[in-house]
């Protein structure tokens, strides 16, 4: 089993950050996994992309090809990564930034006011990438646990229970 | 020259031609060595590439000869590595002030502990005559074939200003001041530079038709006031000279030891 | 007991670094290399050691030089454009033979290039990069535990050999993450330099030992004697005598050459029954690895061949292996520069193809099972 799975938006959302907690809980769980990234020049506000490769298996080739799952938390960077989904794959939009509309290659379309939810549960939007974290315990990918784990283990002291609000938020939404 | 305790005796005779300014460098730089007892062991002599820097090669310490311009980058890593050894560094003006400049003014900048000594013979002497940044603007050098077209850098200021803590000039006219100020320049805990304005008979006082050797001598000892002298000099008076003595001695904490705090600090980080 | 992270290949490559007893970096920040310098700033004066950020590139290749000279291991990183930069002074490293180790985390050039994307383009300026004749040590990593591995190496062979030692990545292992077993790594062995085993009155600075390498002492330790970049004799000072000239260049290549055996790594997947063999490096070598899975898939016989010290080169096994297979395929991010090598090795023995990508992404495991599929129809 390998799951091929793309974070994207805007430089600054905390993408890689997200991707590198993601590939550190499947890790903790003892599974295999790669995170990349690909970024230009702009240390905010360009285009952002975080990749996390988790399988059973050894992983060689560290990029996606096609993803499995797709989160989109710009809308730039729907319209440029959405075409590299897998037919029948899962997407997440943050409907904060991303117009809802349909999609062929999705089969299961997670469509989340991401950014709002963390805002109106911790007041601070750069809790936005923990948030879809929450959204992504839901998919089964890692487990709740292990998650919550490499999330406290990579963010600033002082901020855990901040980000574990973000975090339940984001879940509860993608479980409702 | 009779045996000197700190030369290495059987590597000469030296290379220099008659009249070059580097053998008197090289004698005022061996006294004041002598004068303050320094260690051979503790002592490292890096050089860059060209005529002055062939000097390491007659010294009896740890020497080090090692790319043009790029002196002051190698010594840093050898002060900084091993901050218990003393270290001097030997340029020329082509070396220190043109492919070496930017090396020279950081150092200057992190007043970092090497005792930098550039021969000014305001030529490129070992490729044959070219000009340097310190070519006298007017003044003839084989790629400078109408005059010197640029205007020069005034280096003891360039080093002042990039923030060296000794700053001196002699020449090799005025051996017995040039071997003081080395001295005197030994005792500041920070980067010291001294510059020493010396002779190129055959690259620059022959082009130049300054012809013989002591005719070379006079034009460099005419040239230089002594900085207290000028003191009482008119502007007019001093217009084309350079002062020489002295020139800046303004004490502030070494680089190698601000970088020990740093390890402090980083150890104590390391154990909570 | 094991320690395993999610590590950056540049992470664990200046962990490697410090586990091999690095104590002295000297550097500028260049993209993607960076975050090395960050973590030795941040991690060697935790133990002592020493950190700069020079004025400039070259600054920062001649500072490890003077800092090696007072006996301390010392390495720098950078990219394609210092690493072009830092090529005199790397030179002059071989010549003076001052060990030291020199990563280059590659990028795409030529000149600025894609700073922030992977290319493999200085296989030959690792070797040639510099003027004049001299043995090279280049090692390439492909994954982030090697990374380590690799560096410690690096480390080991500047030390053993006295030469500097190209730790070539690239953006793609330098850039991702994936786990690391530190525990494990940490049991690598840390060879250290060679002390005189004479007194002052008898030494002779470069003198070679049993591998053809000098006994260096540190400076400040008793044993003066002179370095330059000049060609020299034994002594050290420099020389113009044909045979001492001779002696001496002649043992700047041979210390490599005649001691390969104890330097060249390389790595064989699937080769036992391959009928042909694809030669891949580096992070490309990950992208290779999932083509031989491709091809094997649909019952092609292919193999792997990796080289880790790109040089010197493996000819040896490789040599050994192109007896068995019926043609050869590389892969680099290149225009084909370890394919010439490839090529000088086999001899014309077997056919030799492959796909040079310098769009500055890495080829993709099926692009490269295309080509093979196009070269062995």
């Amino acid at each position: 089993m390998k799951h091929n799975i793309r974070l994207t938006g805007t430089g600054g959302q905390g993408l890689i950050l997200a991707g590198i907690i993601l590939a550190e809980a499947a890790l903790l769980e003892g599974k295999n996994a790669i995170q990349s990234q690909s970024y230009g020049p702009e240390a905010r506000g360009g285009a952002s992309k975080a990749e996390v490769i988790i399988a059973d298996e050894a992983i060689h080739f560290p990029k996606v090809q096609e993803s499995d799952y797709l989160l989109a938390m710009s809308e730039k960077a729907y319209e440029k990564y959405s075409a590299g989904m897998k037919d029948g794959s899962v997407l997440i939009i943050d409907t904060t930034f991303v117009e809802e509309r349909p999609n062929a290659k999705a089969k299961t379309t997670y469509a989340i006011p991401i950014t709002k939810l963390a805002i109106d549960a911790t007041g601070r939007e750069l809790t936005a990438n923990i948030c879809a974290l929450g959204v992504m315990s839901a998919l089964g990918l890692v487990g709740e646990e292990a998650l919550k784990k490499a999330i406290l283990n990579r963010i600033p002291k002082g901020t855990e229970e901040l980000n574990m609000k973000a975090f339940e938020a984001g879940k509860n939404a993608a479980e409702a | 020259m009779s045996d000197k305790k700190y030369l290495r005796n059987d590597k000469l005779p030296h290379i220099w031609c008659p009249g070059c300014g580097n053998g008197i460098v090289l004698s005022a730089l061996e006294r004041a060595l002598e004068q303050a007892n320094v260690d051979k062991d503790k002592t490292v002599i890096v050089s860059g590439i060209g005529c002055s820097s062939r000097m390491p090669t007659y010294m009896d310490f740890n020497t080090l000869h090692t790319t043009h311009g790029r002196a002051l980058a190698f010594a840093t890593g050898v002060k900084l590595a091993n901050p218990e050894l003393t270290v001097f560094v030997i340029m020329g003006d082509g070396d220190a002030t043109a492919i070496g400049g930017n090396h020279l003014i950081h150092a200057c900048r992190r007043n970092i502990g090497l005792n930098a000594i550039v021969v000014n013979n305001n030529i490129y002497g070992m490729t044959g005559g070219q000009y340097s940044p310190l070519t006298p603007t007017g003044m003839k050098a084989t790629t400078a074939p109408y005059g010197m077209v640029e205007r020069n850098f005034d280096l003891c200021e360039l080093a002042h200003a990039a923030g060296a803590t000794y700053v001196a000039r002699g020449t090799v006219f005025h051996a017995k001041p040039l071997t003081d100020l080395i001295l005197e320049s030994m005792d500041n805990d920070g980067f010291s530079m001294v510059e020493v304005l010396s002779t190129c008979p055959i690259g620059f006082g022959r082009r130049n038709k300054i012809r013989g050797n002591y005719e070379l001598m006079e034009w460099v000892k005419n040239r230089a006031v002594n900085v207290k002298a000028a003191a009482k000099m008119s502007e007019e008076d001093l217009r084309g000279k350079l002062l020489i003595g002295r020139l800046y001695s303004e004490p502030a904490e070494e680089y190698t030891k601000c970088y020990d705090k740093i390890i402090e600090i980083a150890g104590k980080e390391a154990k909570r | 007991m094991s320690d395993i992270r999610l590590m950056q290949g540049n992470e664990a490559c200046a962990l490697g670094a410090i586990h091999a007893g690095v104590r002295f970096y000297a550097g500028y920040p260049i993209t993607p290399s960076t975050e090395i310098a960050e973590i030795m700033a941040e991690e060697l004066p935790k133990y002592g050691g020493k950190f700069i950020q020079m004025e400039d590139e070259i600054a920062g290749m001649a500072a490890i030089i003077g800092a090696s000279l007072t006996g301390k291991k010392t390495l720098t990183a950078t990219s394609g454009p210092g690493f072009s930069l830092k090529q005199e002074n790397i030179g002059y490293a071989a010549m003076a033979e001052v060990p030291c180790v020199v990563v280059n985390v590659q990028r795409g050039g030529p000149s600025t290039g894609l700073p922030t994307s992977p290319a493999q383009s200085e296989i030959m300026q690792s070797k040639y990069g510099s003027h004049g004749d001299r043995g090279a040590i280049v090692l390439t990593p492909s994954t982030v535990p090697e990374c380590f591995r690799l560096a410690v190496r690096s480390v080991n062979l500047a030390e053993k050999y006295m030469t500097p030692v190209i730790l070539l990545m690239d953006e793609i292992v330098g850039h991702m993450r994936e786990a690391i077993d530190l525990e494990e790594e940490r049991k690598a062995e840390v060879y250290d330099r060679k002390k005189p085993d004479c007194g002052p009155e008898d030494y002779v600075a470069y003198a070679p030992d049993e591998n053809g390498a000098p006994v260096l002492a540190p400076f400040g330790a008793g044993y003066r004697y002179h370095v330059t970049g000049l060609t020299h004799d034994e002594t050290g000072f420099s020389t113009m005598v044909p045979e001492k000239v001779e002696r001496v260049n002649r043992r700047l290549v041979d210390k490599i050459e005649n001691n390969k055996e104890d330097i060249v790594m390389w790595e064989e997947t699937c080769t036992d029954d391959a009928e042909s063999v694809i030669v891949a490096y580096g992070g490309a070598a990950r992208a290779a690895r999932e083509a031989v899975e491709l091809l094997r898939a649909e019952g092609k016989k292919v193999g792997l061949f990796r080289p880790i010290s790109v040089w010197p080169f493996p000819d040896k096994a490789l040599t050994a292996l192109a007896a068995k297979v019926r043609s050869v395929f590389v892969t680099e991010m290149n225009d084909g520069q370890l394919a010439g090598e490839v090529k000088k090795v086999i001899g014309g023995k077997v056919p030799v193809d492959g796909l040079f990508v310098m769009d500055g992404e890495i080829m993709t495991p099926q692009e490269i099972a295309d080509g093979w599929k196009g070269a062995n129809q």
